[in-house]
């Protein structure tokens, strides 16, 4: 250890996490702006920077970890969920944040995605939503609308979409979220949000990629729609939207229905409670296609939020258990065996 | 009656019958009685694949073969002297490999009309002349255990599960052995459940008794204890020997160990071994699929543990990227093969060495990685150990190879003192360099190692290619030609840390050399031996590292003017050592999922074989 250590640490700022690397994804790219909150949360983090680990996959938003002045791994497609699960239980200790995007994550490593979850090892996946492949130049994602046309899809894409937070409920995640690249002040938040979560936190990022799928997510962004095409979760608050706030969200039974606020009273609305799963599965189903009559506005926010074990603090526990109950593994006891017969 | 005591030298055991007739356990407790007892031994399980393969049939035919001895025994053994058939199918399944005048033990109730017509037996071996040339011992072990159990309150179902005790209390008598071992075992299996221990013990002394009385034999027979080197021995299984291989290596280099794998034929073992050691640090971690394996191993490295996968064949391939970007990250990790027969699902169950060139190129672009493989079962132990210590100490992914031959085989292990074991040393990067540079290399071409948690040594390593030394993103074409050669000479550089090959059994120079690796190591000794009590001129020069090859191994090849490589393959080593060495290597191929005999060895180095 260098003296130097035995002053008070300094607090880092969001410099600190920037590296040397030129940034190389395309001018107008919504990963510039993941990129830039990201850094800006890392000195909150109450974690030095060594002990902060960025994993990848393949895809444009895959190069993130070059840009992390932390540790970090590059991997390739698919796996950054499985090499950070190995990572977790080796290191329990360690903040892990898992950088993918709609193709990474769900499609090649599908897989690994759902097992993650159930298993629930307290880390940050932040999914990269562009709804197209970027850095294969413009195919249609697991994600991307029927319908789309795109160079693999020219009479439009007959793949039916995945609802990534619903699949994310479905395979029990215990948190899900989502923001938007075009929102730094909700992205912030929520990155936060996730980081505090004890288990995993799955969190949804709208990105717009502005040269193969430019505007996928303006309705939720633009000034003029905004405001009604969105409606922003709060613990405990009831679900109001709309330009002037005077629209609501109100249960029929089991059906979301969308009311005046001069018609019904706001006590009688839908109140967003994170912990509760039947809510925040309904919610999930808040994904309408914005050009229908008649459709929901998109949540973005916190779904929902459970505290459940995690996968390597179970392990570790039955490592201390097995100490207990056998004792600390003695090697030439175990090479011995039980029957030992003796040559002279 | 006092019966006469008949000294044998080696004996050669099958035992067979349905896989829910208990012949593993039952083959499993004649070798560990023998074992203590002082025998040499080798034992090679043959089980279906089908897990519940239909009762009677040939398909659902689950064999233990084990041949112990006062004399070295090398391999479970080519034909058998006695073959212990509890049905007509097992019958049917091992009848050819008994020898003229052999002796078998037949269960007639497992010779009843349905049997001889899922066998496929019109009349009845027992009554034609098929046994003229055997000496046959009819029993009928279920009316027999029944009888003894007569008494106990327990079921038919329940009380036939106890007819393997009969059979290895008959046995026991017949090679002159104590029951003590096996009803230690009774007891312990059974702990808790006395009726249960009692019935079993009951059969094994009813079984005992009925050879002593009965008059079947006039004398009996004894295999003196072999003449071991001097030491304490106890039996191991192949894949218990790599986990405790494993295990040790972990300790040695103070790493914890993690182990991600996904279960597979006949690999699984090795997970069961190690899950059951969490007092050790173990790690075992069961993932979704055998990408998430191997992926998880890379994580696990990356943090500063032993990372370890293991899988056969088809969970091999893929792992193949991952393996790429193992060798890309130049981080340490083992990739265990147990190889079965392929290609795609194969035969599960049974034995063959067709991943060798797998193991040495089958990855996407120039991806060199060292490969290793054991000999035998109690090999697996020194070789993954040495594999380990190379991975560490080389900053390299290790492929290690056995099979299913070796992994589920056991025999006598003359076992280590840790003290004993060669030292392993990680390569962490050194806590007060502050320019720490990821790509840098030592004279070995080695990198250092640093681990999150270490403060200012913060890098970011990936699967695209990277700038010499300081490991960031590099396209650039004479940088991506320099990486590849450093990386293959990296690999080739191990063969400096590796021991120089030796002649293993026969001649340093002469006619014809046999080389080989893997397996088949125990019956190319056997048939080398042969030869050469017969007078040829026949060496032997058995591989375990493979990539790269012990850098002497140019030279002990010119000293024999004839070279063949038999493998359980269809000629992989073979074009390796045409390829390195230019010799005009005859291969010798074997591809039936069961190993070489000795006899098949022999004529092969006499040149009776057809080469291919
Ligand atoms: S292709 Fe799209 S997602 Fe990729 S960097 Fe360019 S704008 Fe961003």
């Amino acid at each position: 250890m260098s003296e130097v250590q035995d002053v008070e640490k300094v607090k880092l700022s969001p410099k600190d996490f920037a590296t040397d690397q030129d940034v190389r994804w395309c001018p107008g790219c919504g990963d510039y702006s993941i990129l830039k909150q990201v850094q800006s949360i890392m000195p909150d983090l109450g974690k030095d920077k060594e002990d902060i680990v960025f994993i990848s996959g393949i895809g444009c938003s895959s190069r993130f970890p070059y840009y992390m002045n932390t540790y970090g791994m590059h991997s390739i497609h698919g796996r950054a969920t499985a090499i950070a699960s190995g990572l977790k239980i080796s290191r329990p200790e360690l903040s892990v944040w898992v950088i993918t995007g709609d193709g990474d994550s769900l499609s090649i490593g599908g897989n690994h995605l759902i097992h993650l979850l159930r298993r629930n090892f307290d880390l940050n996946v932040l999914l990269f939503n562009n709804e197209i492949y970027g850095l294969t130049k413009g195919q249609y994602s697991p994600t991307s609308p029927e319908g789309k046309v795109t160079k693999s899809t020219p009479i439009g894409s007959i793949d039916h979409p995945f609802n990534p937070l619903k699949l994310c409920l479905g395979a029990d995640a215990t948190f899900i979220a989502r923001t938007m690249d075009r929102d730094p002040k909700h992205q912030r938040e929520i990155l936060l949000r996730g980081n505090q979560h004890v288990g995993t936190s799955m969190i949804e990022i709208y990105q717009n990629c502005n040269v193969f799928n430019d505007g996928a997510f303006e309705v939720f962004t633009d000034k003029g729609t905004k405001a009604e095409e969105t409606l922003y979760l709060e613990h405990g608050k009831p679900l109001i939207f709309g330009a002037n706030r005077d629209k609501g969200i109100k249960l029929d039974g089991f059906t979301p229905v969308i009311v005046s606020l001069e018609e019904v009273s706001e006590d009688d609305l839908w109140v967003h409670d994170e912990t509760d799963r039947t809510k925040a599965q309904l919610l999930t189903n808040f994904f309408d296609n914005p050009s229908l009559e008649g459709h929901l506005p998109r949540p973005f926010g916190v779904f929902y939020v459970e505290d459940r074990y995690r996968y390597e603090e179970a392990l570790e526990a039955q490592v201390e258990y097995a100490i207990e109950k056998s004792g600390k593994g003695d090697l030439d006891a175990l090479l011995r065996g039980k029957n030992v017969w003796k040559v002279d | 009656m006092i019966k006469e005591i008949e000294e044998k030298r080696e004996v050669t055991i099958v035992f067979a019958g349905d896989s829910g007739d208990g012949i593993q356990l039952t083959g499993t407790q004649f070798t560990n009685t023998n074992a203590l007892f002082g025998n040499d031994i080798a034992t090679f399980p043959n089980f279906p694949a089908e897990i519940r393969a239909p009762q009677g049939t040939v398909a659902g035919v689950s064999g233990f073969q084990l041949k112990f001895g006062s004399v070295e025994v090398a391999t479970p053994g080519d034909v058998c002297d006695v073959l212990v058939a509890m049905n007509a199918a097992a019958f049917k399944v091992n009848l050819p490999r008994l020898k003229k005048n052999g002796t078998v033990i037949v269960n007639i109730d497992g010779f009843n009309a349905r049997n001889l017509k899922l066998a496929g037996y019109e009349v009845s071996p027992l009554e034609d002349s098929t046994l003229a040339d055997y000496r046959s011992i009819q029993i009928d072990i279920t009316k027999m255990t029944r009888a003894a159990l007569e008494d106990s309150g327990m079921g038919k179902k329940e009380i036939d599960r106890s007819r393997n005790m009969f059979v290895l209390g008959f046995l026991y008598y017949m090679y002159n052995r104590n029951l003590k071992g096996t009803e230690e075992f009774i007891k312990q299996k059974f702990a808790g459940k006395d009726d249960l221990i009692d019935a079993n013990i009951k059969v094994l002394h009813a079984g005992y008794n009925y050879a002593d009385t009965s008059e079947i034999f006039t004398s009996r027979y004894n295999v003196k204890a072999a003449q071991l080197d001097k030491g304490e021995y106890r039996n191991i299984m192949g894949n218990q020997a790599t986990a405790m291989g494993l295990i040790a290596a972990a300790q040695k280099s103070g790493l914890d160990l993690f182990y991600g794998t996904y279960p597979i034929t006949p690999a699984s073992d090795i997970l069961h071994e190690l899950a059951k050691h969490k007092n050790f640090g173990v790690r075992t971690f069961q993932a979704e699929d055998e990408i998430a394996a191997i992926a998880s191993v890379i994580g696990a490295s990356f943090g500063g543990k032993l990372g370890v996968t293991a899988s056969s064949g088809p969970g091999i391939a893929l792992k193949g990227e991952a393996m790429g970007l193992g060798v890309m990250l130049e981080l340490p990790m083992l990739i265990i093969n147990v190889q079965r027969g392929g290609p795609s699902t194969g035969l599960p169950t049974k034995t063959e060495q067709a991943d060798l060139l797998q193991a040495i190129y089958g990855r996407n672009g120039e991806a060199p990685m060292p490969v290793i493989a054991a000999a035998s079962p109690s090999d697996c132990f020194s070789m993954v150990y040495e594999a380990c210590r190379i991975s560490i100490e080389h900053m390299t992914p290790v492929m290690f190879l056995t099979d299913g031959y070796i992994a589920n085989g056991s025999e006598p292990w003359k076992f280590p003192n840790s003290n004993d074991l060669l030292e392993i040393k990680p390569k962490f990067a050194v806590e007060n360099n502050q320019n720490y540079l990821p790509y840098k290399r030592d004279e070995m071409l080695v990198r250092e190692w640093a681990i999150p948690g270490m403060a200012g040594k913060e890098h970011r390593i990936g699967g695209l290619e990277k700038e010499i030394d300081t490991g960031n993103v590099s396209y650039d074409p004479e940088n991506h030609e320099k990486m590849v050669k450093i990386r293959q000479a990296k690999v080739d550089k191990i063969a400096e840390d590796i021991p120089l090959q030796n002649i293993n059994n026969g001649d340093k120079e002469g006619e014809v050399l046999v080389l080989s690796w893997g397996s088949t190591y125990g019956v190319i000794k056997n048939a080398v031996k042969e030869c050469k009590e017969e007078g040829l001129s026949v060496g032997h020069v058995h591989l375990r590292y493979i990539n790269p090859l012990p850098k002497n191994l140019g030279e002990l090849i010119k000293g024999f003017k004839k070279v063949i490589v038999p493998e359980m393959n269809n000629g992989q080593l073979v074009k390796i050592i045409r390829d390195k060495f230019l010799v005009d290597a005859k291969a010798i191929n074997k591809i039936k999922g069961i190993p070489f005999s000795t006899a098949e060895i022999v004529s092969a180095i006499k040149g009776e074989e057809e080469l291919v």
